[in-house]
């Protein structure tokens, strides 16, 4: 058993009451260990981070970086990957493309270089997650897993509407085990089947009836939440509510908020949620933050990612299929739609935040109030929606303007003026603590994710760790780490790689009434255009992985 | 990997039988994973299932006596295959990577390795294909679908420059025309079909309605139709003249798209292989957008080979571009035209090649044959073809899906695992590029650990 | 005298079957290896099914059999050929900046031998 030590550092590792204080910390096998008892004992190998910034590893819980969509997109964009800086082979890494969509080389060296050592990807359909898999076993350095898309699932639909919540979740344990994925996701609940349906098709708020089926979005939300819950997965229900995007949605965000009952539930890229104005009224948009936070401060059933908008060109990539076709009418871009049969859709069309556009400033000013605004830490988590509201690689940024007010009021001043009125970011003068960033990159994700041996430093711990160079300029700190571990291997110095690992994939199979088999093979070899038999993935899928456990109380 | 049950002795004889339900066939796109094997020692004796390309497919796979490996057209151990192959491309200035369409994608992955590795070109069959079709998309995009929400929803199902009834036999009765869908619950009469071709092919016995348009006036037609579509008035006399088709023919096509729930317009290589290419498949996917301002449309290329979709999401995911990529400079270019396999061997430009599962000394044009036979290169095929014949190392290779695990993606981009029938005594492609990458790495010193 | 017509490579079963059995077998030869003619060219040329002909492309020359096509699947002024080797020989090398060589629609001079 070798140990290796980090000597000296400043640690940051809230979940352990660690508030900056020097400490060594101790690794075996790929483990965070207890100091040994005797004080003889001397590590085989040791770094000394005197000095230096000591954090567990960054956890992005929502991004979109494998499957059929991220892979689309890949396909679509070859003009950006062209302007990008390249990423070039080495005797030690393969090569890549970057652009606000990388390849999948490039991406694991990316999040790794950034110091983050494991993240989610927020939207597979289940008939693709084979893709998913596959792209996983071409992507170092970090852990890794995905959500299932359900919200528009027809057994789900079905269940729900022949009132049989046991079937329902059975069939979400079934759905996860067989896509070997992480946990149950919604997408636009019934909107995305009456886009499949007709032109332009999309529900407008929680009570309308989906279209061939005689259920609401409002009653998806409840089904799925509960089923988690009572499956005691260890993520909720993740949800990407009704109405993305579109001016006064915020009423139908505080109704996704409410339809939960009180079961667990996150809310990912809220920010694109929590806009007030007319319908379709650009001249009324303006923040509707602060009625969101108070309900989410008052309900600890519920918690949230941001989903902060950068300025600049991206591209929007979403399962919600008539978001896609909306937003590819507003930019006049290319544009691509996939629908999966029976379960999901898709769209895409490259995109630009502009700073002098009212809508987008305000978008970018909506994401920080969420962060200021929210009392509990634990309950908002850093992300872009990467690519969505823009890559991951501007994570530092955001981390600067919420650490250095002076920095964000001297960017406020550079966005669109209406952004005063219409929003409070103005008066807002808190700033995060190093703590406080370390949980909502790492303590918190990793608590909301139920991954208990993630996101801190105490014994037990995967031995996921960034360290970093103190910097007054905290975008400086937080883009070049100065080293990053990953399971007890330096993988990364300064940025540059050095011993690629490849990470696992993280995935749960809960428990579920095997009884219910027969009856989903009915339905499906009715309906797909696949054998039943080939649609579950299998065990050689999975190139290093580890099973989450259910069963623990959220 | 193998979950093949050791036999006793007894049962290897001829008469032990073997059968393999939810099969998947690898021929063409359609991938249908719903055949049934009957498995008799290394031989396929029946394809229950199968259309005729799949049942030539299943029945024609046995095991043939050649040597695992070829130098120079002399027999040779795997071991001196490797090596002599590994100089080759760890040697070579300009080495390309071309086929991969009918392998696997565990396979088709570490090919993409090695080509980063040696700094070569990766191009697949893509680019003879849809390449077209794919430098389509990067313009304009595509509204599309999975298969079996044609089979759910398609009510009006155009098929353009594509003989599905010879090139994908199953896709009319599995997917695109007679199965019943949960919104057409008559099937085949719930649906209609048109076929836009310059022959009247098979396929037209298939169709309500047939439009036979001018040989290389697809660009044409389907510029009428986005007219239709947008309400331009436009020259009866200049339609007909310009596609073969009275204007009235297109108007009644327009107002049956207009009218479809959900329209289908599949298309292939009549129009990827004809003058004007990718404007020709641009003019389709825009068509389709532009549907969708009436009603649901959707497009899809007929892809032909088995997992050609899945060489394009390998190469896509490892390098961002879908073909036509070039790894010289150390990182990924694409430039159909200039990467591309037809034109890097007709212009005389690669001094190395590596051809998995496909043929170009039967499928190029005569100059790009003629570079390729002056040049080493290396071959692997579970048949001998032109192209395994004239090369410098040939390796016998497993057939995919008939003796090898492993993942395809049909048509539509959803992939599907293979259920092989029986063990292959020779090695899967999988099997030699791994070995073949091990040593261009250790030639070119990179890291096993990369 | 020869006369220009249009020539569509394409896919057959028979050549799809073909490459599953062996390409240097002879159902896959006597497939790539036949040119259709519409029944009207085949009357007006005095051609009957087995004659050889020579088909000259810009970019290279072949010499097949011919057959009539069934029906009325081809229109005069266009040829058929299964895809393959021969097909192949016709075409150039160009691609014209996309990476396809124009395999379809390409103009061919047919001429009777002997």
């Amino acid at each position: 058993m070798s140990l290796f030590k980090i000597s000296g550092g400043t640690v940051y590792d809230p979940a352990n009451g660690v508030d900056g204080q020097v400490r060594d910390i101790w690794i075996s096998e790929g483990r965070i260990v207890d100091a040994p008892a005797d004080p003889q004992v001397r590590p085989e190998r040791m770094l000394d981070a005197a000095g230096l910034v000591v954090m567990p590893g960054g956890i992005d819980m929502h991004c979109h970086i494998a499957g059929p969509k991220v892979n689309m997109a890949r396909k679509m964009r070859p003009e950006e990957k062209r302007q990008a800086e390249p990423v070039r082979r080495t005797p030690r890494t393969h090569s890549g493309t970057m652009g606000s969509v990388p390849s999948t080389f490039a991406t694991g060296y990316k999040y790794a270089g950034l110091g983050y050592t494991t993240a989610f990807d927020a939207a597979i359909p289940p008939l693709s997650a084979r893709h998913a898999h596959e792209e996983f076993a071409d992507t170092p350095c970090i852990d890794k897993g995905f959500y299932v898309l359900m919200g528009n699932n027809h057994y789900v639909m079905k269940s729900i509407e022949q009132n049989e919540p046991e079937k329902l979740k059975a069939f979400v344990a079934w759905l996860l085990a067989a896509a070997k994925g992480f946990a149950p996701k919604l997408v636009n609940p019934g909107g995305v089947e009456v886009w499949k349906s007709r032109q332009a098709g999309n529900v407008s708020g929680l009570d309308e009836t989906v279209a061939s089926f005689n259920v609401t979005p409002r009653q998806i939300i409840r089904g799925v939440a509960q089923a988690a819950d009572d499956l005691k997965l260890p993520h909720s229900v993740h949800i990407h509510s009704n109405m993305l995007g579109m001016p006064g949605n915020w009423a139908t965000t505080l109704d996704t908020m409410q339809s939960l009952e009180g079961h667990r539930g996150h809310l990912t890229h809220i920010q694109f949620h929590s806009y007030g104005g007319g319908e379709g009224d650009e001249n009324t948009f303006n923040s509707k933050v602060q009625p969101l936070v108070d309900y989410v401060n008052q309900h600890k059933n519920i918690t949230v990612d941001v989903g902060q908008v950068l300025f600049g060109k991206t591209t929007s990539m979403t399962g919600d299929g008539p978001l896609g076709y909306y937003l590819s009418n507003v930019y006049k871009s290319k544009w691509f739609s996939g629908d999966t049969e029976m379960e999901a859709g898709c769209g895409i069309a490259p995109i630009e935040y502009r700073n002098k556009s009212l809508v987008h400033s305000l978008q970018w000013a909506i994401g920080l109030e969420w962060y200021l605004l929210m009392e509990d830490p634990w309950r908002v988590v850093m992300s872009t929606d990467h690519p969505n509201g823009g890559s991951f690689l501007a994570y530092p940024q955001i981390v600067r303007l919420l650490m250095d007010r002076t920095w964000r009021q001297e960017m406020l001043k550079t966005v669109n003026p209406l952004v005063r009125q219409r929003s409070q970011l103005a008066d807002l003068d808190r700033e995060y603590s190093l703590s406080e960033i370390c949980i909502i990159t790492r303590a918190a994700p990793a608590r909301i994710l139920g991954l208990a041996h993630k996101g801190h430093l105490g014994p037990g711990a995967d031995a996921d760790i960034t360290i970093y160079t103190p910097d007054e300029n905290k975008e400086t700190m937080f883009e070049l780490p100065r080293y990053v571990i990953k399971a007890g291997e330096v993988i990364v110095e300064q940025g540059e790689i050095r011993e690629p690992v490849y990470g696992k994939t993280l995935h749960v199979s809960p428990e579920f009434d095997p009884g219910i088999e027969p009856d989903i093979a009915d339905w499906f070899e009715k309906y797909y255009s696949i054998r039943f038999r080939n649609y579950p993935v299998t065990a050689d899928y999975m190139h290093t992985s580890r099973e989450v456990a259910c069963g623990k109380e959220g | 990997m193998s979950t093949l049950i050791e036999q006793p002795a007894a049962e290897t004889a001829a008469d032990s039988l073997k059968i393999v339900e939810d099969a998947t066939c690898t021929f063409c796109g359609c991938v249908c994973d719903d055949i049934t094997l009957k498995v008799q020692g290394d031989e396929i004796v029946e394809a229950k299932s199968a259309c005729v390309l799949g049942k030539a497919w299943f029945l024609n796979h046995s095991v043939e006596h050649r040597p695992v490996c070829l130098v120079d057209g002399q027999p040779a151990s795997l071991e001196q295959g490797v090596e002599r192959a590994a100089r080759i491309l760890a040697g070579a200035t300009y080495p390309i990577i071309y086929g991969l369409s009918d392998t696997t994608c565990e396979a088709q992955r570490v090919a993409v390795s090695i080509g980063d590795w040696i700094g070569g070109n990766v191009d697949t069959t893509t680019s003879v294909c849809h390449g077209p079709s794919g430098m389509a998309f990067q313009g304009v995009g595509e509204v599309t679908c999975t298969l079996g929400e044609i089979r759910n929803r398609g009510d009006l199902i155009i098929f353009w420059g594509s003989n599905p009834a010879e090139s994908h036999p199953r896709h009319f009765t599995k997917y695109s025309l007679t199965p019943k869908g949960m919104f057409l619950p008559r099937g085949r009469k719930d649906r209609t079909c048109v076929l836009v071709d310059v022959r009247k092919t098979k396929s037209a016995n298939a169709a309500d309605i047939f439009l036979q348009i001018k040989p290389r006036k697809d660009f044409e037609a389907l510029w009428t139709l986005r007219a239709l579509a947008k309400g331009v008035e436009l020259d009866p006399a200049g339609v007909e003249a310009d596609t073969g088709v009275p204007l009235s023919s297109w108007q009644d096509l327009m107002t049956r798209m207009k009218a479809a729930r959900f329209g289908v317009l599949l298309f292939g290589m009549g129009l990827t292989m004809t003058r004007g290419k990718h404007l020709n498949s641009e003019a389709l996917l825009a068509l389709t957008r532009d549907m969708n301002a009436h009603t649901r449309f959707v497009a899809k290329p007929m892809r032909g080979h088995g997992n050609v979709t899945g060489a394009d999401n390998v190469v896509s995911w490892r390098t961002g571009y879908p073909f036509g990529v070039n790894l010289s400079r150390g990182y990924p270019r694409f430039n159909p035209g200039e990467y591309t396999t037809a034109d890097t061997l007709a212009r005389g430009e690669a001094d190395a090649a590596m051809i998995i599962a496909s043929d170009p000394m039967s499928n190029f044009s005569q100059p790009a044959r003629e570079h390729l036979a002056k040049i080493p290169y290396i071959a692997l095929d579970p048949k001998e073809t032109p192209t395994t014949r004239q090369a410098a190392v040939a390796f016998t290779t497993a057939t995919y899906g008939i003796n090898t695990p492993g993942t395809v993606y049909r048509m539509d981009d959803v992939p599907i695992p293979l259920r092989p029938a029986f063990e292959s005594p020779y090695p899967s492609d999988y099997d030699v590029l791994s070995a073949l990458e091990t040593r261009v790495r250790e030639l070119k010193a990179v890291s096993l650990r990369a | 005298m020869p006369e220009t017509f249009i020539l569509i490579p394409g896919r057959t079963s028979k050549q799809g079957c073909g490459i599953s059995e062996g390409k240097f077998k002879e159902n896959y030869q006597s497939e790539i290896n036949v040119v259709q003619v519409a029944p009207q060219d085949m009357q007006r040329l005095g051609l009957s099914d087995g004659d050889r002909v020579r088909l000259t492309s810009p970019s290279g020359r072949i010499e097949v059999a011919v057959t009539a096509a069934r029906g009325d699947e081809l229109p005069p002024g266009l040829l058929f050929i299964a895809y393959g080797d021969m097909s192949s020989r016709l075409m150039g090398g160009d691609t014209h900046g996309s990476g396809m060589p124009t395999s379809k629609g390409l103009d061919v001079e047919l001429e009777k031998i002997g």
